[in-house]
């Protein structure tokens, strides 16, 4: 057991290296290392606008970086060629802030459009695999012809969630799945990441602000400050740290009241 | 352990076992599902037929549930037929499945003449909704515009000024580049023909007439149309569909007002400045060619341009403008209100918004055309 976490600690699931991002004069990431080991949770926290989307998007690679290494499944998305890449981008999932379903097609066709590109599936099992995403994600078979715009706010999240899944990743970015959310829904919503993780193996990459999410999801917690991880590490260390936008997070009113 | 999926038959006894092995992952979803097919003729065969997955070294969603299909058919009856051999990693993706109902068959619209005869139906009466919903946004321009009159200090001065800019100054550019080509291909052709009558100095008359009271101001509301009209109708339409609209509504603004009528006026002015500039360039072009192709010189060609054409023909055309203008500005503001949801609508409406202003351009100057003759000008 003990040699399982070392080794899962070593071999990282996505290793990022002395990684730099700027827009113009302003330096959003410098010089960022963060780690996030297979099969767990980690939650990915920060003041608003101190760049969480933008490292999560720097990962995937929507975001330039003027400098560093980010290693994903072990492949250097650099050094990858375009196949290699597509290899990788297979194996993720991923749930955009505003849901990013596809406007045009519905519900069944936004699950579908992953399974279509990279699998070769009758239509019969993309249905039934349809069914089954839309049940592990808690949304009921009746939506399956419904378009974006006739959804609900927490249902979008839902397929967006169904559609990340949908090739069954190892890896899933999750960007503030649960802002937005009713505080039920929000707890379904861990609740369900937490079961999807245990049943597919998942491993989750989590932006949030959400207190409740951390303290019920996440086994780790990276905390992004000044373009940098100023802390990472347990629940536990969080509240133990010493660093003033820590103590003031996980210390402050709304915090004492989750914790209570 | 791992490798290409087999679902092998080992009878036992009376029983018999089907032992998945391999890797039963979505990359083999063709493969495992034609075994699955295969495995399902044997439903009934024996009074026990149990799955073995024991051997499964990699499953995921796919092969979940397809194992849980191959179960599902072979039940029979009361009996279920039974998984064995599952482990701890994987019973709980395995629950999941089961927890899924049989896919409801959807079925794709056929598409029938009737559905066809339909359509067609459906757009011919669309036709007068389409018309209403045009002097429905005319009423509500005009109301605004009154209430504008009346409180000045609520007029947009900033914001007209910026669209004024946008499909004014912006566009000067390229119409006058076009109107240029299309004067200097008139006046080529033109030259080309009438040579033969010897009758070379008339594609000056030609020229004038047909720049200055058609294809000058037509030819510029058109680009204007799929310029500056899909502009306003995408516009509107993202605003629409992240309901900036209803948020401006909400504040007490009149959408008409603060989006609307500052649009229709920056295209009122722009248009006729534009079928000016656009006249002067083909008639500028025209006589180039006259001059350089058809050996007409300039001094010959001014002189007989001021005899063919009156003030009239250029009243004719620039009166026109601003009434298509008008007709473009409120096409476009209409199909962008009436944007819905989806990126796939707002095509559709930017679409049918430049069709339906340059169809409207048209048929007003067929209007103003009869108009003019009645009139004598």
């Amino acid at each position: 057991m003990a040699q399982d976490i070392q080794a899962r600690i070593q071999n990282p699931i996505i290793r990022v290296r002395d990684v730099t991002v700027q827009f113009g004069a302003t330096r959003v990431l410098d010089g960022l290392d963060l780690d996030v080991r297979r099969g767990e949770i980690l939650g990915f926290v920060g003041p608003s606008g101190a760049g969480k989307s933008v490292l999560t998007r720097t990962i995937i690679g929507l975001v330039p970086k003027v400098g560093g290494r980010i290693e994903v499944f072990g492949v250097d998305l650099d050094a990858a060629d375009a196949a290699e890449r597509r290899g990788v981008e297979r194996r993720w999932g991923v749930l955009f802030q505003q849901g990013a379903l596809f406007s045009s097609l519905t519900v069944r066709q936004n699950i579908q459009f992953p399974m279509r590109e990279y699998l070769d599936l009758s239509q019969r099992l993309m249905d039934e695999i349809t069914m089954a995403k839309l049940a592990m994600v808690g949304l009921k078979p009746e939506v399956t012809e419904r378009y974006p715009s006739e959804l609900s706010g927490g249902m979008i999240k839902r397929v967006a969630l169904a559609r990340a899944l949908a090739l069954d990743p190892e890896l899933v970015f999750l960007d503030e799945p649960t802002s937005g959310l009713d505080p039920i829904g929000a707890g379904d919503f861990d609740e369900l990441v937490r079961t999807l993780q245990r049943t597919l193996g998942l491993t989750v990459f989590m932006v949030t602000h959400d207190l409740d999410s951390l303290y019920t999801a996440c086994d780790r917690i990276a905390v992004l400050g000044n373009g940098k991880i100023i802390a990472a590490g347990s629940i536990a260390d969080m509240q133990a740290s010493q660093h003033p936008w820590l103590r003031q997070y996980f210390h402050g009113k709304r915090a004492r009241a989750v914790m209570s | 352990m791992s490798g290409d999926p087999k679902l092998e038959r080992i009878a036992k006894g009376n029983a018999l076992a089907l032992c998945a092995t391999g890797t039963w992952t979505a990359s083999f979803a063709p493969v495992l599902e034609r075994m699955v097919a295969d495995a399902e003729q044997l439903a009934g065969s024996r009074p026990n037929i149990f799955i073995d997955v024991s051997e499964v070294s990699k499953l995921d969603t796919f092969g979940a549930w397809l194992i849980e299909r191959l179960r599902r058919s072979l039940t029979q009856g009361k009996v279920e037929a039974q998984i064995a051999g599952l482990s701890a990693n994987y019973s709980s993706l395995v629950d999941e499945v089961r927890r899924v109902k049989a896919a409801p068959v959807i079925e794709a619209d056929a598409v029938t003449i009737a559905g066809m005869l339909e359509q067609i139906g459906r757009s011919v009466a669309g036709v007068s909704g389409t018309l209403t919903s045009l002097v429905d946004m005319l009423g509500a321009v005009l109301a605004a515009s009154g209430h504008v009159l009346i409180h000045p200090r609520s007029f947009r001065l900033t914001s007209t000024v910026h669209h004024l800019e946008q499909v004014c100054w912006r566009a000067v550019p390229i119409i006058v580049l076009i109107t240029f080509l299309i004067g200097c291909i008139i006046s080529q052709q033109g030259i080309f023909h009438f040579r033969k009558f010897g009758a070379d100095i008339f594609v000056v008359d030609m020229l004038g007439v047909l720049v200055l009271r058609e294809i000058g101001v037509l030819l510029v509301a058109i680009m204007v149309a799929g310029r500056s009209g899909s502009a306003y109708t995408a516009e509107l339409g993202s605003m629409k569909m992240r309901e900036e609209i209803d948020a401006l509504r909400t504040m007490g603004f009149d959408p008409i007002e603060v989006l609307i009528l500052p649009r229709m006026l920056a295209l009122v002015i722009a248009l006729p400045i534009l079928a000016f500039l656009g006249a002067m360039a083909a008639l500028y072009g025209g006589g180039l060619v006259a001059w350089l192709y058809g050996g007409v010189d300039p001094e010959a060609f001014l002189l007989r341009l001021r005899d063919a054409i009156s003030i009239d023909h250029f009243i004719v055309g620039l009166v026109k403008a601003p009434v298509m203008a008008a007709v473009i500005g409120i096409v476009a503001c209409v199909e962008g209100l009436a944007v819905q949801g989806s990126a796939e609508s707002l095509g559709q409406h930017t679409t049918s918004s430049v069709v339906k202003g340059i169809f409207f351009v048209i048929v007003m100057d067929g209007v103003f055309a009869i108009f003019f003759a009645s009139i004598g000008m």
